[in-house]
């Protein structure tokens, strides 16, 4: 299953393994890991809680992957992305890719993470010491995003 | 009728997670729909403000302001994703 949204955490090096094994036509293997960080906006986060839309996630991801596997030669990719109540240091989101050459590892990564944060339903709600916040969306991540169409 | 699902802050400003709903004969999109929901007040005038960035998705599929409803169908809003 390429795609996983969980509660639980994560062994990227598990992943990774489980991804290449019985593959040798794999050259490259590029991942992305993010991670939740103590501080936002100036403000100190002490708790992160994700919400999805199920159904919706999981099929706006496995659409984002096969954009990539359309626009680079990779092989595979997967992706996780936890939910629920998340602390500071906390991995949130995994993204592997295999290929046969880095150029389209990477590339194919960093697109799918670019995509995900514009167009997969999640939403993050922040405790920090003055209150509960959601998270606004950055006009930036529609810029990563946006620069793939021009590309394209 | 159909499904309207409501997510994160929007959920919690309308006090719904979802509703079923009777679609009116002359409804026929997405925009047309939230105007609907917006007639209601208070709140929900507030949140779907034309001026609010709100995003929609029918059947799980991002969706724009144009996009057809129909029976069956179901229908999300929510603020612009945050996830990653």
């Amino acid at each position: 299953m390429p795609v996983r949204i969980q509660t639980e955490d994560f062994d990227a090096s598990r992943e990774i393994a489980l991804l290449r094994r019985g593959n040798p036509q794999i050259g490259a293997l590029a991942s992305f890991i993010g991670v939740v960080r103590d501080v936002n906006d100036g403000d100190r986060v002490v708790q992160m809680t994700l919400e999805h839309y199920p159904g919706m996630t999981e099929k706006s991801i496995a659409d984002i992957i096969g954009q990539a596997k359309g626009r680079w030669s990779i092989f595979d990719a997967l992706v996780i992305h936890r939910v629920g109540a998340l602390k500071p240091t906390d991995q949130i989101v995994l993204v592997v890719v295999t290929g046969a050459h880095r150029g389209d590892a990477f590339a194919a990564c960093e697109f799918i993470m670019d995509y995900l944060k514009t167009r997969a339903p999640f939403w993050k709600k922040e405790s920090t010491p003055q209150g509960e916040r959601w998270v606004e969306a950055r006009a930036s991540d529609d810029i990563a995003a946006e620069r793939w169409r021009l590309k394209g | 009728m159909v499904t309207v699902v409501y997510c994160a802050r929007l959920r919690e400003a309308l006090g719904k997670a979802s509703e079923q709903m009777a679609l009116p004969s002359n409804l026929c999109d997405l925009a047309a729909l939230r105007a609907l929901l917006r007639s209601r007040g208070g709140a929900w005038a507030k949140e779907l403000a034309d001026g609010n960035l709100v995003r929609a998705a029918v059947n799980h599929e991002m969706a724009h302001a144009d996009a057809i409803i129909k029976d069956g169908d179901e229908i999300a809003f929510f603020p612009p994703v945050t996830g990653g």
